[in-house]
């Protein structure tokens, strides 16, 4: 059985969670939006992200991630207008409109007039040997053993990537009791925010520049690494190996966006670097090259999760104006989103993810 | 180890509840997947590698790599990191892709 429906949203994060809230205002009673997340509650990375955001308060600054994720989900639990399905991993994008669903071990078919993609993003490797021994984690995993699930996930770590996602995770170990005995940044600054560093800093975790690892070593699990300093050409400088002891080694080296739905749906794709990966070719409201089929958040390229609930914004407002829902209160949004985005990318924080949009629109022209 | 005390967080852990892991018998709560009560029990290693043997352990943990795959009550290739834990069950290391079972 196939059944029809107004609007689907693949991905329960802060993303996917505003693209649907959107929608829902823009829709009159009675229209079908349905949101389908994979695990088995909404709310995606926020569940735990125990620091507190920035931006304005328009993107909920100041709140930690945790309460902004338990918020936007409430809301969405309570909006009659959105049937959410948990446990259900959207599994194909047909030629045809039709999206396959793996759901409480069944396989459902859905007809959606119009798609949102908020699917999100994969942590990054890095290649070196021994990266396969057991104790050698994303830095998200870390952070969802210990934040997540309650569980002390190591003894002793050292963190790979001096981006915020690197100081933020280090500085959650510490405060889980997990000793930190350095941070490793190939780059020769810091690449995450001050305030971030500085928390580390006064805890007593050095933040060693320039470096990065060498090799991993252990019998059956991680005993420890091998560092090494690196010039400025990212070339490491043979006679500066060190050693140090861990059975945890964190890799906080990037996200790349989640985009095998996207491909299978044909959406045009681009390389950008300053979006961290592959990203879809998208117009202003955040159309792919495939009409109907919209993305918001780390699967359009890879930013903060301000940026990515302002983007659901403007995805599940650009859908419903597309579906013909209240059309002037839906544009009024959307450009208020547009401008909350341009706010959020000014100044020099916002210079690399403005280069990479720069370069995606640059690519549209050229394909059109 | 399970955090005890932590400055911002509280943990609903669910209900205690006994699996077993590889033939022995591991303590987990039922809001807990099985890989946060394997790390609590200080079990790490989850597989070797099919070609050369190598231990493996978890890498992602919100089930988008597939490092973590275990048989769980006679099903191979399940992502041990995004399934709860259940009274009884059974959760094995499998060797290679896993079979499935007629």
């Amino acid at each position: 059985m196939i059944r029809d429906i107004d609007l689907m949203i693949v991905g329960g994060g802060p993303a996917g969670l505003m693209a649907a809230l959107a929608a829902a205002e823009a829709a009159p009673e009675g229209a079908k939006i349905l949101l389908c997340e994979r695990d088995e509650a909404l709310g995606g990375q926020l569940v735990k992200q125990t620091h507190k955001f920035f931006g304005s308060e328009k993107q909920h600054a100041g709140e930690r991630g945790i309460f902004i994720g338990r918020g936007l989900s409430d809301a969405v639990h309570a909006e009659a207008k959105i049937e959410v399905m948990t446990d259900a991993t959207v599994l194909g994008l047909y030629e045809d409109g039709i999206v396959t669903v793996l759901n409480d071990d069944k396989h459902l078919k859905f007809r959606p007039r119009k798609l949102i993609v908020a699917t999100g993003a994969s942590e990054k490797f890095l290649a070196f040997p021994g990266n396969d021994l057991p104790g050698i984690y994303g830095a998200g995993a870390v952070q969802t053993l210990m934040n997540v699930s309650g569980v002390k996930p190591a003894e002793r770590v050292v963190m790979v990537g001096a981006g915020n996602i690197g100081l933020i995770v280090s500085y959650q170990l510490l405060q889980a009791g997990v000793d930190v005995a350095c941070v490793v940044e190939a780059a020769p600054k810091i690449g995450g925010y001050l305030v971030h560093a500085s928390k580390l800093a006064r805890s007593g975790v050095p933040i060693r520049t320039g470096w990065t690892v060498k090799e991993a070593f252990g019998d059956q699990e991680l005993e420890g690494v091998v560092l090494i300093r690196l010039d400025e050409n990212f070339q490491p400088i043979e006679g500066t190996e060190e050693t140090v002891y861990c059975d945890t080694l964190c890799l906080a080296v990037g996200l790349s966006p989640l985009a095998e739905l996207l491909y299978q749906a044909d959406c045009a794709m681009t390389y950008v670097r300053e979006l961290s990966g592959a990203v879809p070719v998208v117009d202003e409201d955040l159309m792919t090259s495939v009409s109907g089929i919209y993305v918001c958040g780390d699967v359009s390229g890879i930013e903060e999760a301000s940026s990515a609930m302002v983007e659901g914004r403007l995805a599940g407002f650009a859908a419903a104006k597309a579906l013909g829902w209240n059309a002037d209160l839906a544009q009024a949004e959307i450009e208020k989103a547009r401008e909350e985005l341009n706010e959020l990318r000014s100044g020099p924080t916002g210079a690399r993810i403005r280069a990479g949009i720069a370069k995606v629109q640059e690519r549209r022209e050229g394909s059109c | 180890m399970r955090i005890e005390q932590h400055p911002i967080l509280s943990f609903d852990r669910g209900e205690k509840v006994t699996f077993v892991f590889n033939g022995r018998p591991v303590e987990g709560y039922t809001n807990e997947t099985i890989a946060a009560a394997l790390h609590a029990a200080g079990i790490r290693t989850l597989s070797h590698s099919p070609e050369l043997d190598r231990p493996r352990g978890l890498f992602c943990a919100i089930g988008n790599c597939s490092s973590c795959r275990m048989t769980v009550d006679g099903e191979p290739n399940v992502r041990i990191c995004v399934t709860k834990v259940r009274e009884g069950m059974t959760v094995e290391e499998q060797s290679g892709k896993g079979v499935v079972k007629p």
